[in-house]
């Protein structure tokens, strides 16, 4: 894993906008008084959400004076967690996964088709600077490998072809569909169940 | 009790010890890196291991708490091929570094490795290096030595109180750093260099100093603060290379502030070696003889009514109480003086200028109530032990003043003389809390006692509390914080004069010798006035001065210090004066036989003997002498705002202002950025 580091450029301030402060008061109330910094993990995602997928120092800053902890101990968490980035992915943050049953099911493709379609190397900006791509451990969708997660949705059953479709899609800003791209709804089996045919609503 | 076996010694421990501590109690020592003492339990480094009955696996023991019935062995093959197997993954990553490394002959993982290292390393990967991170103008880092013990980080948050230190990116990469990689903004960082088991932390004002072996070692007391911290002289032939803590419970535990550790470079730089004569303004170098005959002149000379001394911030309270014998039996004059300002003291009995609670007190304190005094500068070690109050029992700490950060949260007052009055007369809601509490303390800086109607309420206070049965046997809640390792020695030996008031004499130039020792701190213009000037480092005295005396430094004289609550301790002789200097005890002594051909005392054991009978003697006095009140209403209220008077921590004393480390941590602290033309 290579080392996480924040980004060079770092905005000067930050400040959650209404709706996020209206969430993380919500996470904050379901702690007891006093205990309030065990909603870091949560406020540090919600100010990833609103800051374009990835989490600024000025928001680690905000936050531990949110939640009146010292900075240190933000930035230890921040700088643990894969989950939080801490330089800009853009706005489209695409991860492909390649653990063994993807990488079976031909997971070198999506990585091919990410390679020519956003940036050369992972985790670097594509040229509109709205998307970014990396190769990530088991997203834990085997079952419809291979699989790529674009923000919060799983696109799966996916081969060069489909991959390239979506990635054009949402370069052109559009939010291609979520879920299997091979018609299948969730994890069914493809041409009906094979088993458990017995039972209605297995 | 609990009963438990340690390789089949059968022992008895309080309940809540760890495995650990048991073992020790057994006299089986444990390897540990991250265990310490002082700080929270990590158990993260695993070196301390031991093998427990019934247990699958070895357990941590720092970790583990003692149980009733347990069987614990540390001396089997399991337990040595588990430790050895902690210590190869320790050494994967670490550096084989030793000889260039200052940690070099006190490293635990070097003595650790001897028992419990392989020869050679299984580890063919590349090693992990880490950059080097800037802490500061104390602390060297070389972070690829780290083993992530987290004492620094532990040490920081908890004892410290300046949450700074942190781990990044735990993992593989972790690493330990600071958020800013600036230094980190307390006056205790450098204890983190002692807590380093390895040579990550190391100090850098003493960086390829010298090893730990070619030094001759000291036990010794600190004059930077009035606290008395005990501490470790290390001394390379006349140099003090450095200063370590000694642990004692009752003062400092294990911890010394900065000052302490690095101000002891002050004490080769503007040194005075030989005794000086001036000529028409200029310094001319010149013998003791020399000096001796004129000193002798112009005392005999002059009446004895124009002679007055004054005697400083760090002298020893064997040279104070030579001064007073050499004033009273010598000169046959009483115009001498401990202090340098106006502050009221009242010496009839010993309670009104100690710190009657005591340092170990402030830990079962309830209420802490600082009346002009900014304990983190004044008096650092004793503002972490009020940190320690506040952690463990919630103390709660009120201040008249607002002080800034004081590493823990306090309430602040508006710092009117006129609050104190109703909070003492009783009429502030203050007041009942001070009364409601089981063990408050009210402590009383220099800056309130310098106050005009310091008198006034001194007296209102100490009242208020004896009415309220806070001054009894067990606990005495009256609390005076001297700022000088001197002070509390020179009350006890009275070297101070009651009748006239010395330094408003001496701005009015009434006087026509002045002999100071080791005293800069005099606000005064020189007239006609001719100064003799004993002491160790060149400052503002000497400049004043006509005749120099060059006198010691408290690391080259035996000495006793009078701790700001009353404990007396013995300050070690660990090197010796530079050139022609002499111990200051004896400059006086020969002074006094050059002009009546007797010595005031043989040798120094019997000005020792001399001095304590002295003690023993006042201490008889003022308990004879308990509940005599001065004059009520001798002076009047007035309402006035009381100022801390800020003392330029870096710079409190004649050794620390000579100290180069000193004025790059000011320099640090002010973010000053080193341009390389400032000369």
């Amino acid at each position: 894993m290579s080392l996480r580091r924040p980004a060079k450029d770092q905005p000067e301030n930050f400040e959650f906008n209404s709706s996020s402060l209206e969430a993380a008061n919500t996470i904050v109330s379901k702690y007891p008084k006093g205990k309030q910094q065990s909603a870091v993990m949560a406020l540090l995602y919600i100010a990833q959400r609103q800051n374009n997928n990835w989490i600024p120092l000025a928001a680690m800053k905000y936050i531990a004076k949110f939640l009146d902890m010292p900075y240190i101990k933000v930035y230890e968490v921040a700088t643990f967690y894969t989950m939080y980035n801490l330089s800009p992915v853009g706005k489209y943050f695409i991860q492909v996964c390649t653990t063994t049953p993807c990488m079976i099911r031909g997971a070198n493709h999506l990585v091919e088709a990410c390679k020519e379609k956003i940036s050369e190397n992972e985790c670097e900006l594509s040229n509109d600077k709205s998307c970014s791509w990396m190769e990530v451990e088991c997203l834990g969708a085997c079952v419809n490998a291979p699989m790529m997660q674009i923000n919060d949705d799983y696109y799966e059953d996916l081969d060069k072809d489909k991959t390239l479709k979506i990635l054009e899609k949402i370069l052109k800003g559009e939010t291609p569909k979520p879920g299997s791209y091979r018609g299948r709804v969730n994890n069914e089996p493809e041409n009906n169940r094979k088993t458990l045919m017995d039972y209605k609503n297995a | 009790m609990l009963k438990l076996k340690v390789n089949n010694i059968d022992i008895e421990v309080e309940e809540g010890l760890t495995v650990l501590q048991a073992c020790e109690k057994a006299g089986v020592e444990i390897p540990r890196f991250c265990y310490h003492e002082k700080l929270s339990i990590a158990g993260n480094c695993r070196m301390c291991l031991v093998e427990m009955e019934k247990s699958p696996k070895p357990v941590a023991s720092c970790a583990m708490p003692a149980a009733d019935g347990m069987n614990i062995k540390t001396n089997t093959v399991f337990v040595e091929k588990a430790r050895k197997g902690v210590m190869e993954f320790l050494l994967a990553n670490h550096p084989l570094d030793c000889p260039v490394c200052d940690q070099g002959g006190e490293c635990d993982l070097q003595d650790q490795s001897m028992f419990y290292g392989v020869d050679k390393s299984r580890f063919k990967e590349n090693k992990r290096a880490v950059p080097e991170k800037n802490m500061g103008p104390l602390i060297k880092t070389q972070m690829t030595r780290c083993i992530h013990c987290t004492r620094c980080v532990r040490f920081a948050t908890e004892v410290a109180g300046v949450p700074e230190i942190g781990a990044i990116g735990r993992g593989e990469d972790m690493q330990i750093t600071t958020y800013l990689e600036q230094s980190m903004q307390s006056e205790l960082s450098a204890n983190v260099v002692d807590l380093c088991p390895v040579g990550a932390l190391t100090s850098k004002p003493y960086v390829f100093e010298a090893r730990p072996w070619e030094l001759k070692k000291t036990e010794s007391i600190d004059v930077m603060d009035a606290i008395g911290s005990n501490i470790r002289v290390d001394t390379y032939d006349w140099e003090v290379k450095r200063i370590l803590p000694i642990i004692n419970e009752d003062i400092n535990e294990e911890w010394i502030s900065d000052k302490t550790r690095y101000a002891c470079d002050g004490l080769l730089h503007q040194r005075l070696d030989t005794p000086f004569i001036k000529y028409n303004g200029k310094f001319e170098k010149a013998s003791w003889n020399e000096v001796y005959k004129i000193i002798k002149s112009k005392f005999e000379n002059t009446s004895k009514e124009k002679i007055c001394g004054f005697v400083g911030d760090l002298t020893n309270m064997e040279t104070s109480y030579i001064f007073k014998e050499f004033f009273d039996r010598t000169l046959d004059v009483d115009n001498y003086e401990s202090r340098s300002d106006n502050r009221y003291l009242n010496l009839s009995e010993r309670e009104n200028y100690l710190f009657n609670s005591s340092i170990n007190g402030i830990e079962d304190s309830d209420l802490i109530f600082l009346i002009g005094t900014n304990p983190r500068y004044e008096a650092t070690i004793l503002n972490a032990r009020i940190r320690k109050s506040y952690l463990n029992n919630e103390t709660k700490i009120i201040s008249l003043n607002e002080l800034g950060d004081l590493t823990y949260p306090y309430e602040s007052l508006d710092g009117q003389t006129q609050t104190l009055k109703e909070i003492f007369d009783g009429k502030h809601k203050i007041s009942n809390l001070i009364s409601n509490a089981t063990k408050p303390m009210i402590i009383l800086g220099e800056s309130f006692l310098n106050l005009n109607s310091s008198k006034y309420i001194f007296r209102k206070i100490k009242n208020f509390l004896l009415e309220n049965n806070k001054i009894n046997n067990d606990w005495n809640s009256l609390n005076i914080l001297s700022c000088d390792a001197a002070s509390v020695g020179n009350y006890d030996l009275k070297l101070i004069n009651r009748d006239k008031n010395l330094l408003k004499d001496l701005k009015d130039h009434k006087f026509e010798i002045v002999y100071l020792v080791g005293q800069d701190n005099l606000n005064f213009e020189k007239k006609d006035e001719f100064i003799i000037y004993q002491g160790s480092h060149g400052d503002k005295g000497a400049e004043l001065a006509d005749i120099i005396l060059p006198g010691s430094a408290y690391t080259e004289q035996d000495g006793y210090f009078t701790n700001l609550e009353g404990k007396i301790q013995k300050a070690y002789k660990a090197s010796y004066p530079p050139g022609e200097s002499k111990e200051d005890w004896l400059i006086i002594n020969e002074i006094a036989e050059f002009m009546n051909n007797r010595k005031l005392f043989n040798d120094k054991d019997e000005l020792e003997s001399s001095m304590f009978n002295y003690l023993n003697l006042q201490k008889e006095k003022s308990s004879v002498s308990k509940n005599i009140e001065e004059n009520e209403d001798a002076d009047q209220f007035k309402s006035e705002t009381l100022k801390i008077k800020i003392k330029d921590y870096y710079f409190s004393n004649v050794i620390a202002r000579s100290s180069k480390t000193m004025i790059e941590c000011n320099n640090s602290k002010l973010n000053f950025k080193s341009t390389g033309t400032e000369g």
